[in-house]
């Protein structure tokens, strides 16, 4: 059984009297384990299909099963069960909570999902630990960098144990060498077999992921492998 | 192995922690939205303190009344129209032969007395004390009043036949007139007689001024009758035998008013038979009207500031759009949404609630030395409790707004 299977989904938005075909007919299956990264340019339909892959979103037509499990026809509240078990964000712009310090912000996923207090605290510390911020667990997101702010939020993605990382532009709000560390803890964290999507829209940062999707025009315009490591020769 | 708790304790536990970081993060715009609240419960807090303890006087001071008593008089306790008082007024008065003929015929009663009572300065050596009640009676008033005596003795039967110069003091005229001197024994001066003081009653407790013998000194009939006024309009006092047939002992007594006096089969009463049950009646009435109007203006101004709730709750729902759609795509379902500002609409109000009950506290003190209320915890249980129900109220159509929010689109806000 594949991880992600996705069949003839298309999403289509009224933007007042005009239709937008954002995907059309895209069909995908990704294995667990993989490194995925999905690029285009913008308007290609790469947010939309990143919505649909996150469960934020559900599809006009077509189907998608998620481990097994059909979610293209559930409803706001079980997409957010779905959503926190199955799925950890990673956003541009972090999204973190300014008011509460990385540990908090770690918990919150926990939280939603009803761990009680000591389970919470010592998931959030491993996942911290994990991304090498064991030092800033009190820190509140203003008090880092852009780097470890970053860190905060993959910890925050990767403390429910979720079947799928999901990261849209990871490094879109980072320096060129802090987007790079950043990228390496992808890297490890797909080396221990998580499972990692990428939407980027930078070639250097695609070029870390074993397989790279490219949207044109709601479309998969291509679909190819990738040998790993070819990051580092990359410019 | 991960314990997992019921949902709703740990986002409640998170809404919490929200929504007092929210409010402390805006401290002068929460309080602001919360000052409607504040006078609301202000109001509603000073309305139950006033009317419990007008309410416990009340019943206190007519408790003195008797709940087993009969009044018989000629002008009824509630007259409500001029035309009424001006029929009593023609009616014939109640005499002493009327009495007695009472006292002999009357079976269902344990104690009866007659009762009359005058206004005069009464004087201790130099000491005055202006407008005392002084109440000719018998020995039987101290059945029927329930008085209790701290200090000497009530009057006995022979004095109050023979009219020797004796007095009882209530408790409030005795200790104006003898600051510290012990009174038993001591002479006091009515108009130009003196009387001995026998006996101090203890204190009743009043209802501004009215209903207990706190204020007032209890001579013999004779002597009243024989020093004051000849033929007055007495007022009989009947305590019946049994609580339980309190009714048939008004129509036993009622026909012994009509025979004595003369009736004619189908004549109205010219007399009027009234019992602390009234006083009762009319009392919920008054206090169900002032309750009725502050209740009215409580809930004017918790639905004003219920309005104001709403607005703030509105506003934070816009500016923290970005926060909803990280929490939902984190996986806050709805209902934990709902929760978090529903929470914090209610805790605004809360601490609009404990603000409003600490600036009525000390007025209810003030209202303490006047009606012997205070602010009781029931008070406080419910000024709190609508408090939060209002916050709920105020803040759910602003929170069901906030738990319906698209994660895609809340994301995409800045």
């Amino acid at each position: 059984m594949s991880l992600i299977h996705i069949e003839n989904i298309s999403r289509r938005y009224q933007m007042g009297e005009e239709i937008i075909h954002a995907l059309r007919d895209v069909s995908l299956t990704i294995e667990r384990g993989e490194y995925v990264a999905i690029m285009g340019p913008s308007g290609s339909g790469k947010s939309t299909l990143m919505n649909l892959l996150g469960c934020l979103d559900t599809p006009t037509s077509g189907r998608y099963e998620l481990n097994g499990v059909n979610v293209s026809e559930m409803d706001d509240n079980q997409l957010a069960e779905i959503r926190n078990r199955e799925i950890g964000f990673v956003f541009q712009t972090f999204n973190l909570l300014p008011r509460s310090n990385a540990l908090h912000n770690v918990e919150l996923p926990l939280i939603y999902a009803g761990v009680s207090t000591e389970d919470r605290r010592r998931g959030a510390l491993e996942a911290l630990s994990q991304v090498g911020l064991s030092d800033r667990i009190h820190h509140k997101p203003n008090e880092l960098s852009g780097g470890q702010r970053q860190r905060v939020a993959i910890a925050r993605a990767l403390v429910t144990n979720p079947s799928i990382i999901l990261a849209d532009e990871p490094t879109g709000n980072l320096d060129s060498k802090t987007g790079t560390e950043i990228m390496a803890v992808f890297e490890e964290l797909s080396d221990h077999g998580n499972t990692i999507i990428v939407v980027t829209h930078e070639e250097h940062v695609a070029r870390h992921a074993e397989r790279i999707l490219r949207i044109r025009d709601g479309l998969i315009a291509s679909d190819e492998n990738v040998a790993k490591g070819a990051a580092l020769t990359a410019p | 192995m991960i314990t997992r708790l019921p949902h709703l304790l740990i986002e409640t536990l998170e809404g919490l922690r929200i929504a007092l970081g929210a409010i402390w993060a805006n401290k002068l715009r929460s309080g602001l939205a919360t000052l409607g609240i504040v006078i609301g419960i202000v109001t509603v807090t000073l309305m139950g303190t006033a009317i419990e303890g007008l309410n416990r006087s009340f019943l206190n001071a007519v408790s003195t009344i008797g709940a087993d008593v009969l009044y018989v008089q000629r002008f009824s306790w509630f007259i409500d129209s001029w035309e009424e008082w001006l029929k009593a007024e023609k009616r014939q008065r109640i005499t002493l032969a009327q009495v007695k003929a009472v006292e002999k015929h009357m079976r269902m009663a344990q104690a009866i007395a007659p009762f009359v009572e005058t206004r005069r300065p009464v004087k201790y050596k130099n000491r005055r004390s202006d407008s005392v009640t002084v109440i000719g009676t018998t020995d039987q008033f101290q059945f029927t009043k329930g008085v209790s005596i701290i200090d000497g003795r009530f009057m006995t039967a022979p004095e109050a036949d023979g009219g020797r110069p004796i007095c009882v003091l209530g408790a409030t005229a005795a200790t104006n007139l003898f600051l510290i001197e012990p009174p038993m024994g001591k002479r006091i001066r009515l108009e130009n007689q003196l009387f001995e003081v026998v006996g101090v009653m203890e204190k009743q407790g009043d209802f501004f001024g009215e209903f207990s013998v706190d204020n007032a000194v209890i001579i013999p009939l004779q002597q009243f009758v024989s020093s004051y006024w000849r033929y007055p309009d007495f007022q009989i006092q009947v305590k019946v035998l049994e609580m339980a047939n309190l009714e048939d002992a008004k129509e036993e007594l009622r026909g012994i008013m009509r025979r004595v006096r003369r009736l004619a089969p189908g004549a109205e009463d010219d007399f009027s038979i009234d019992q602390q049950e009234m006083f009762l009646n009319m009392f919920k009435r008054v206090s169900r009207t002032i309750a009725s109007v502050g209740l009215f203006i409580t809930g004017l101004s918790l639905f004003v500031g219920g309005i104001g709730i709403m607005n703030i709750m509105f506003v934070s729902v816009a500016e923290r759009t970005r926060e909803i759609g990280i929490r939902k795509a984190i996986g806050a379902k709805r209902r934990a949404i709902l929760t978090q500002f529903l929470i914090e609409a209610a805790s605004i109000c809360v601490l609009g609630g404990i603000l409003a009950l600490s600036i009525a506290y000390p007025v209810t003190l003030l209202l303490k030395k006047h009606l012997g209320g205070a602010m009781s915890p029931t008070v406080v249980g419910i000024a709190l409790a609508v408090a939060t129900l209002t916050g709920v109220i105020s803040g759910f159509f602003p929170a069901w707004r906030a738990a319906r929010l698209n994660p895609v689109d809340a994301l995409r806000n800045e």
